[in-house]
């Protein structure tokens, strides 16, 4: 089976008077229009002792801009049913706009006063650090961020990639205006920006329309990148007072330009990332009722791009789970892989690729991510020759290079018959 | 793209157009087309759900929504998904209070090997201990996973289970641990046998495909299986509340606090239905956002919490609750809270809604639908649970309307008849002393 039949992707690549750049479908079905841009600069870029600066920014940018304060700029939202959203990831910001067509203009306008004139008033800087304080102490009876919070600490101590995304009570506290201003909001430029639309918009009507949000911007900071980081290997254990231990596990991945990346997203579907096609979910869910949840995936984050899994098991059971994890790891890495489990694979990653790009949202994060990653306007096209080129030998190398390598283990709970020294 | 939002074209006509049909052994059938991607979402619903669960056997339900999967005469155990994975698809179940359901989502091609698969588990499900009993266990590590390991859940569930006396809606969805570890293989083969049938089911498919293309491969598939006779769906009526009810969850691991305060409501097809609509305004006027009541005045005037919210939900088959939440800043406490939130909902009750907040609070709830429309999904979703509790498409269509004609009269009478302290529940979270 190829990609289903689908009718080749109508990308269009919009080039604004400006010069700046974005991928486009137009696609009148609804009025609708979703907007969704990247900025390079996150959470990893975030200094010492102030983890969470680049999040509490994007949770400001909404609070008040322009002439708007936070409670206008809301109600300018609310009113015109404008959604607007910015996230800080480890790499980037990411800010996704949907409005209804009639209200295109106006949701441009506050989206260009949100990325060039946050206010960051007295009440909304104290309201939202109070409340990303709260989401702090909240966290922390979460097994699975414990377990996450903790392998990030054994795997990246002393690297920024270590910090908390989302911040500590204490960096929390001491993020000042000033900071937010100007390592927050001041590291919003136009290189490096990657724009995805989709929906009741034309090439024409948008090419103006990007000049109009994103051409104020600067057009390059200085970003201090985070320099690149292998993991440190090694088993950690949070004790919790819980009846089921969450068990986090990874190793280096990787990165997004890497020829192999493709036949290491089918050795990932093998082996977690399959749902009940994979053989973790088999091994551990499927014969022995071990967990209800385990999978696993990768992450391109630039400075390290890793493999990630995680499961929760009763207490008893995470030396027998883990085990299994472990044995599991150590098939795939001496290239136990069939024919029927590639082809499995291929046919699902082909298959499914098209249901992820059935509404506006989701397409226009698409093609940003196209657009980041450098990945060409015809990728949507591309991507089942992609996957189908890769062959059982490129898996098989890919897999045994990845899984041999050292993992870090992270556990939170009561967790019985665990060695700490492995 | 300059013209102002048009407020009257929101109301105009329906949300999905759905198309229906139904099929001599009684299994309903609707159609909601969109042609975007060649994609369809194919879902079938059971009108089952927690509530139904035998008497000792609190979440049975949901247990055979697990099983579901466990493999009929021409599949084997295990293999429904994986079939689904090998011709590209995602599929997934989930079971709630009043209906079960389970979906596939794939190319359009695909569509009857998954009707074919998903007809053949209504009458031909094989169990054997094999297969059931480690997924019992699978329960338990969910069950521990969604609600013991976290003293929010638990509380939440203690909540809920407080809110109703008699009526099974007091049952968690996973079911109370003791009972899980009770379950046998014959518990779920007799709930099976009684509510999977046609004429207990509604087939629900979005996307890339016309009446003409499905109303054959329904009848093919479906059309065969034989209607049954179904036991009545009764269950216990909830006595009226007298007092109110207050529960208190300390736990060491807790370091944020919380409120919830939770009202008995009428729902679409209970006693009281007339309330429905306005509660729904009610709720988004309420919680719905930072631009709404709680939210401004709990924590952004007085400063008192850091989120504050309400949560209604209309689709119930035997009445719904009124949930209003706060969660406070660091060093305020519970009582400065539930007062401050008790004052909001006198100063509504006092003074009403002005016209204004009315129509800005319907707008936003009616823009909410073009979004709607936007997935595949949410059409399933809405569709489905209206038919699984015993409304028709009509119903869901007539919504933008509905909303549309509610008045600050009609907002007025149902808070007056839904805040009442004596039908409330009011939980608290709170960190245990040392």
């Amino acid at each position: 089976m190829s990609q289903n039949g689908a009718a080749p992707a109508r990308v269009e690549e919009v080039v604004s008077p400006g010069g700046l750049v974005a991928y486009l479908i137009h696609e009148p079905m609804l009025p609708i229009v979703s907007i969704v841009c990247q900025f390079r600069g996150g959470a990893g870029l975030d200094p010492p002792g102030r983890a969470g600066l680049a999040a509490m920014t994007a949770n400001l940018l909404d609070e008040g801009a322009g002439p708007l304060d936070s409670e206008a700029f809301h109600r300018a939202l609310d009113d015109d049913a404008i959604n607007l959203s910015i996230q800080a990831t480890r790499d980037n910001w990411l800010v996704s706009l949907r409005t209804l067509t009639p209200r295109c203009q106006r949701a441009c306008q506050l989206l260009r006063w949100a990325l060039t004139e946050p206010r960051f008033d007295e009440e909304p800087v104290a309201r939202v650090r109070s409340q990303m304080q709260a989401a702090v102490r909240r966290r922390a009876t979460d097994p699975d961020y414990v377990a996450g919070r903790a392998w990030r600490e054994a795997a990246f101590d002393g690297h920024p990639y270590a910090q908390p995304t989302r911040g500590s009570l204490e960096s929390l506290a001491a993020i000042t205006v000033d900071e937010l201003r100007a390592l927050g909001a001041g590291r919003l430029c136009r290189d490096g920006l990657a724009i995805g639309v989709s929906g009741d918009i034309t090439a024409t009507e948008l090419a103006p329309l990007l000049d109009e949000v994103f051409g104020e911007l600067p057009s390059a900071v200085d970003l201090c990148v985070p320099s690149p980081v292998h993991v440190r290997p090694g088993l950690r254990i949070s004790p919790m007072p819980i009846p089921q231990s969450v068990v986090h596990f990874g190793l280096d991945g990787i990165a997004r330009q890497d020829p192999d990346f493709y036949a290491a997203l089918i050795a990932n579907y093998v082996l977690g990332g399959g749902g009940f096609s994979s053989r973790l979910l088999e091994e551990i869910r499927e014969k022995r009722g071990l967990a209800y949840s385990v999978h696993s995936r990768l992450e391109v984050d630039l400075a390290a791009p890793l493999w990630l899994g995680s499961l929760a098991t009763g207490n008893e059971q995470a030396a027998l789970a883990l085990d299994l994890v472990r044995q599991e790891l150590r098939r795939m890495a001496a290239g136990e892989l069939d024919e029927a489990e590639l082809v499995g694979a291929k046919t699902y990653l082909t298959g499914s690729f098209p249901l992820q790009l059935t509404n506006n949202n989701a397409v226009a994060r698409a093609l940003a991510g196209m657009r980041g990653w450098g990945l060409g306007r015809d990728f949507l096209d591309r991507y089942a020759t992609l996957i189908a080129a890769v062959t059982l030998e490129d898996v098989r190398r890919v897999a045994a290079m990845l899984f041999s390598r050292p993992l870090v283990i992270s556990i939170a709970g009561d967790p019985k018959g665990i060695d700490p020294s492995l | 793209m300059t013209a102002p939002l048009p407020n009257g074209d929101l109301v105009a006509d329906g949300v999905f157009h759905p198309q229906t049909c139904r099929l001599d052994n009684g299994l309903d059938v609707v159609l909601v087309q969109n042609h975007r991607a060649a994609v369809v979402a194919h879902w079938l619903w059971y009108r089952v759900g927690t509530a139904d669960s035998p008497p000792g056997k609190s979440g049975l339900p949901h247990f055979l929504e697990h099983l579901m999967f466990k493999g009929t005469a021409r599949i084997p155990p295990g293999q429904f998904s994986k079939i689904v994975a090998r011709n590209g698809g995602n599929d997934n179940a989930f079971t709630s209070y009043d209906f079960t359901a389970y979906f596939q989502m794939i190319a359009k091609d695909r569509l009857p090997l998954v009707m074919e698969m998903e007809a053949d588990r209504m009458t031909n499900l094989r169990l054997d201990d094999a297969t059931v009993y480690p997924e019992r266990d699978v329960i338990i590590e969910e069950r521990r996973q969604r609600v013991d390991n976290d003293p929010n859940s638990l509380f939440f569930e203690q909540l809920s289970a407080l809110q109703h006396l008699h009526h099974p809606y007091r049952l968690p969805v996973i079911g109370w641990m003791h009972e899980i570890e009770s379950y046998r293989r014959e518990d779920a083969e007799a709930f099976y046998r009684q509510w999977y049938a046609p004429n207990n089911a509604a087939l629900v498919v979005v996307g890339d495909v016309t009446m003409d293309e499905l109303h054959p491969l329904a009848e093919q598939h479906y059309g065969g299986i034989p209607a049954r006779s179904l036991p009545e769906r009764w269950r216990p009526a909830e006595p009226p509340q007298h007092a109110e009810r207050r529960v208190v969850l300390a736990d060491p691991r807790v370091r944020q606090p919380s409120l919830i305060r939770s009202y008995l409501a009428p729902s679409y097809c209970s006693q009281g239905a007339e309330h429905a609509a306005p509660l729904e305004v009610l709720a988004e006027l309420l919680g719905g956002g930072e631009t709404s009541r709680l939210y401004r005045r709990l924590v952004v005037e007085q400063g008192l919490a850091v989120a504050a919210g309400a949560s209604y939900s209309p689709t119930m088959r035997d009445g719904s609750t009124l949930r209003l939440f706060a969660s406070p800043r660091d060093s305020v406490g519970l009582d400065m809270l539930e007062s401050a939130l008790d004052a909001e909902l006198e100063r509504l009750l006092r003074d009403g809604v002005a016209d204004d907040e009315l129509v800005r609070t319907r707008r936003r709830l009616l823009a909410e639908l073009i979004y709607a429309r936007d997935s595949l999904n949410t059409a399933a979703h809405a569709l489905g649970a209206t038919l699984a509790i015993g409304l028709t498409p009509a119903n869901l269509e007539a919504w933008p309307r509905r909303i549309a004609a509610v008045t600050t009269e009609d907002l007025a009478a149902a808070a007056a008849t839904v805040l009442d302290r004596r039908r409330s529940v009011t939980g608290r979270l709170l960190t245990a002393a040392g």
